[in-house]
């Protein structure tokens, strides 16, 4: 009765997890790492197949002939367009054009969609859905979840996958058996590699890890935490809601909130599709106007870091797990806005941080300077403003 | 400009002649890069020896590649990564086994075990080794000074030193003195008193010298191991993606796209001198090309003693190169497995897989093998560092089979007779019966072998002596030593020739250092 939910993987990934970090996670613990250092589950994204369980994610089946009219209306994405086998990422505003939530649309059929969120959103989907002849029922629970990332993801998938994985296109989805158990397979994730997840009956659940381990094997399966593919997210330019963005139902005061097009999400906003869609207005406003802030990436200058921690005679200490802390980004010694994640980039040999900044400030090339506390002081380091995603592998579409 | 004609050519596409072509291309000049073989790495090589089996033939591991070369050339643009090695594990004779693990706990456990007062003592041992890393690495990416110089530059070099040195406190300039000059068997005497763990750590202290863990000066040599260890995050010690092939073949990625013109099957004959002066390069087949600038990428012996007649050399730089000591003192052997090796330490499949493997029982253990090779015989109990990259890096093997690279000590460039197929057996047999003794299902996994002797990598790799470090890291062959007296700059008394490579400061390694100092050097004369 006191305890957090535990996911169906909880039998095994507890008996994984070496530093029993755990974390939560909408209810649910999840592991936050399984070896005690990250690295090996972090290349494990980049360079095999990581397996993450991603159950909490909140899940709701959304049924009916007006199925699609509500998603296109609480979403900026053209829903109406979306194809069967589909998945739209994207956000979600209130009338004020400000970010509720973000997650995916998954369309499985012509009137049924399944959508995720972080946040729940059963009260959201009901109000907007009067009047409409629809069914939105949350399987969070009963829909267990597995992300498996990295470049040999799709070779180990192919092994106990019914059917070959070859041919599903990035953001696209199949209903196939995997070890014999019905499943959905869309080619998404939250990495930036190539990557799948897998959407399970609850009750499976241990057949399935333990397929896709035994698949594994010999491709360098490892099961992965949170706090790895916390880095490899960074990495791949995606932001965090709560962390990069203040969930407008959580915000105290206007500043702490943010539109799709200050977080970059300006593609996902079609105002180019018809009817109306919730936040419409504000979004054709700001869009004309143009937006005051903008989320980009920041690469830290290296050599200007290092010159940081010479004065006290120390080489840079940059942890190695991405941070979620404020960081005061600068231009001319005036603060120009924040970092709202940062992390050391194993892969680009990079120290990189997503980071909100002002117009005219946030355009790529732009130099400003990021806070870093050098023994106790709080100084500031050279960056550059770069296009997102940092790290993008040819194969992540392919 | 006229074909054949360049700024600046390169001789021999190992790392460090591609870390130097590119630099070179990156400021704006025109450069060929030549290999004598027909792919580039030099001894950062991997080749598919076995079908589907990949060998990081002979460097294995990546430690001190320089970041500023890393970040400079974007080599993760070009494809480096360079995956984590966790761990290090002795298994014991009796059947136990020592390891060092990723994480500080857990080694300390693990010391423990063996001895409660190793373990703290590892703790302190690791802080003061850290430490007097951080004070010498400063050197590392330092122009030698020439201490008998006049020169504003040498004098200024110097003078940099001295206040380098000034600015260390007393205990530190001893306690590096002291690393410099003793053996690493006394320095570990001082620290520990389970001899496992002495063998161990002597070993790093032996790789690539013809010494004996009681010899001293190798002390200094397993300083070099805590090097990485200061970069923090940015660490760039490990297993390349690909092997060290995998680097090689990043770095000229990147030369490629700074223009750099790379020819393989291009062997050198002779450096083109004009007027005293380098005017270009003689290939082999009788083709010549044109620069003002030649940069040599080979060994200094190969770059002194035969790319140039000696009449335009000083008769006692000749001396000096020619005293250069380059005894190749370490073989490879390298196996492709239908299988992983069981050790009987810890069996089945586990993290010790994943990390380095270290036969290296006790102090004792690698002089007595030091001893044979001191008499012209390989060990017939040799040390071995193994590691199994196809358990780090997947594409290495195919699935379910793997490829261990064993770097093994001692095997003599001077072998009593000479080194002929029939040693070369004898040797990878005496491999693998020592791994035997600790992975007694080895020889059934066994699908090919290749056995590297030293002569083999002169053979292959173009290294005289086939010592993997171009010339052994003593101390009389360091810093302002290295390769001669007067010319540790990375000039030589022929004006437009250039050296940067392993032979040149601060010595081997995947590192690149050395071609990138060579290249600062070339372009600070307005070359």
């Amino acid at each position: 009765m006191f305890d957090l939910k535990r996911t169906p993987f909880h039998e095994r990934t507890s008996k994984l997890s070496l530093p029993q970090n755990w974390r939560r996670w909408a209810g649910y613990i999840v592991a936050g790492s399984y070896d005690l250092v990250l690295d090996r589950e972090y290349w494990a994204i980049r360079d095999a197949a990581a397996l993450i369980d991603i159950t909490p994610l909140m899940k709701y089946i959304i049924e009916g002939p007006d199925a699609a009219k509500l998603l296109h209306r609480m979403t900026p994405r053209d829903v109406l367009k979306m194809a069967v086998g589909q998945v739209f990422y994207t956000g979600w505003c209130d009338d004020d054009g400000k970010m509720l939530d973000d997650g995916t649309i998954s369309r499985l059929s012509d009137t049924k969609f399944r959508l995720t969120s972080a946040e729940p959103s059963l009260r959201w989907l009901a109000m907007n859905a009067v009047g409409m002849d629809v069914t939105i029922s949350e399987v969070t629970d009963q829909v267990a979840a597995l992300s498996l990332q990295g470049p040999k993801s799709r070779t180990i998938l192919n092994k106990v996958c019914a059917k070959s994985l070859d041919k599903l296109k990035f953001f696209r989805l199949t209903e196939t058996k995997l070890a014999g158990v019905p499943v959905t397979i869309s080619r998404t994730g939250y990495t930036g590699d190539l990557g799948y997840e897998i959407w399970m009956p609850a009750d499976k659940a241990l057949t399935l890890w333990d397929a896709l381990i035994e698949a594994g094997r010999d491709y360098g399966i490892v099961p992965c935490g949170i706090l790895a593919m916390d880095m490899a997210r960074v990495e791949a330019g995606l932001f965090m809601i709560d962390v990069d963005y203040t969930a407008t139902s959580h915000a105290w005061i206007a500043g702490q909130k943010s539109t799709p097009f200050e977080m970059g999400l300006g593609w996902t906003v079609a105002l180019d599709k018809p009817g109306y869609f919730v936040g419409r207005r504000a979004l054709e406003r700001e869009y004309k106007e143009g937006s005051a802030w903008r989320l980009v990436g920041l690469e830290i200058e290296w050599e200007g870091l290092e010159k940081l921690y010479a004065s006290v005679g120390l080489p840079p200490q940059i942890p190695g797990m991405a941070i979620r802390a404020s960081l005061p980004v600068m231009h001319n010694g005036k603060q120009i806005g924040y970092a709202s994640t940062s992390t050391w980039s194993p892969v680009l040999k990079k120290y990189i941080a997503l980071a909100h900044l002002q117009r005219p400030h946030f355009e790529p090339g732009t130099r400003v300077a990021m806070e870093v506390t050098v023994e106790h002081h709080r100084l500031h380091a050279p960056a550059t403003v770069v296009k997102t995603p940092f790290y993008e592998p040819e194969w992540k579409r392919k | 400009m006229a074909a054949n004609q360049y700024d600046a050519i390169v001789i021999g596409a190992g790392h460090n002649g591609l870390v130097a072509a590119s630099y070179l291309a990156r400021a704006g000049k025109k450069v060929v890069i030549l290999e004598r073989r027909e792919i580039v790495g030099g001894a950062a090589m991997t080749e598919e020896i076995f079908p589907g089996y990949r060998f990081t033939e002979f460097s294995y591991v990546v430690s001190l590649l320089r970041p500023e070369i890393i970040r400079d050339l974007e080599l993760p643009k070009h494809g480096l990564k360079i995956l984590p090695l966790p761990s290090t594990v002795t298994p014991l004779d009796n059947g136990d086994y020592l390891g060092s693990w990723d994480d500080h706990d857990l080694t300390r456990q693990e010391v423990y075990r063996h001895s409660p007062k190793d373990a703290e003592a590892y703790d302190e041992y690791s802080r003061v080794m850290a430490r007097a890393a951080k004070a010498i690495k400063p050197i590392i990416s330092m122009v030698p000074p020439d201490p008998s110089s006049l020169s504003p530059r040498d004098l200024l070099g110097l003078l940099k030193l001295g206040q380098y040195a000034r600015s260390l406190s007393e205990k530190e300039l001893y306690r590096i003195a002291k690393l410099v000059t003793q053996s690493s068997a006394d320095l570990l005497d001082e620290w520990f008193e389970f001899d496992p763990l002495k063998g161990t750590k002597s070993a790093s202290g032996i790789i690539g010298t013809f010494l004996g863990p009681r010899s001293p000066g190798t002390a200094y040599v397993l300083l070099h191991h805590y090097m990485g260890e200061i970069d923090g995050a940015f660490r760039a010690w490990g297993f390349a993606k690909n092997g060290t092939g995998g680097v090689s073949a990043a770095i000229a990625s990147s030369a490629r796209a700074l223009g750099v013109e790379i020819r393989t099957n291009a062997p050198v004959d002779k450096v083109i001198v004009k007027g005293g002066v380098a005017a270009g390069v003689a290939l082999q087949n009788g083709d010549e090309l044109r620069a003002k600038i030649v940069l040599s990428a080979a060994d200094p012996k190969r770059t002194f003693l035969q790319f140039v007649d000696g009449k335009h050399l000083p008769d006692d730089f000749v001396q000096s190169i020619k005293g250069f000591r380059v005894r190749g003192s370490s073989g490879k052997v390298n196996i492709a497995l239908n299988a992983l090796p069981d050790f009987t330490c810890l069996p089945g499949e586990g993290p010790l897989h994943r990390g380095a493997i270290s036969i290296s029982p006790s102090v004792d253990y690698i002089e007595r093998a030091y001893d044979e090779a001191k008499y012209g015989q390989f060990s017939k109990n040799p040390y071995i560092d193994m590691i199994i990259p196809s358990m780090i890096d997947r594409d290495m093997a195919p699935p379910g089979h793997h490829v261990m690279s064993c770097f093994v000590q001692y095997a003599p460039y001077d072998i009593e007779g000479g080194w002929d197929d029939a040693k070369r057996d004898a040797f990878g047999e005496t491999v693998i019966s020592t791994i035997e003794k600790y992975a007694p299902n080895i020889r059934q996994c066994i699908v090919g072998k290749q056995v590297i002797t030293p002569k083999d990598i002169e053979r292959i790799a173009g290294i005289t002596g086939g010592n993997i470090f171009h010339g052994e890291l003593l101390l009389h062959q360091l810093f302002f030593f290295r390769p001669a007296p007067q010319w540790a700059d990375f000039r030589t008394p022929l004006p437009g020739y250039y050296f940067g490579a392993a032979g040149a400061h601060p010595g081997g390694g995947v590192m690149g250092a050395p071609g990138k100092l060579a290249a600062d050097a070339i372009l600070k004369d307005g070359g």
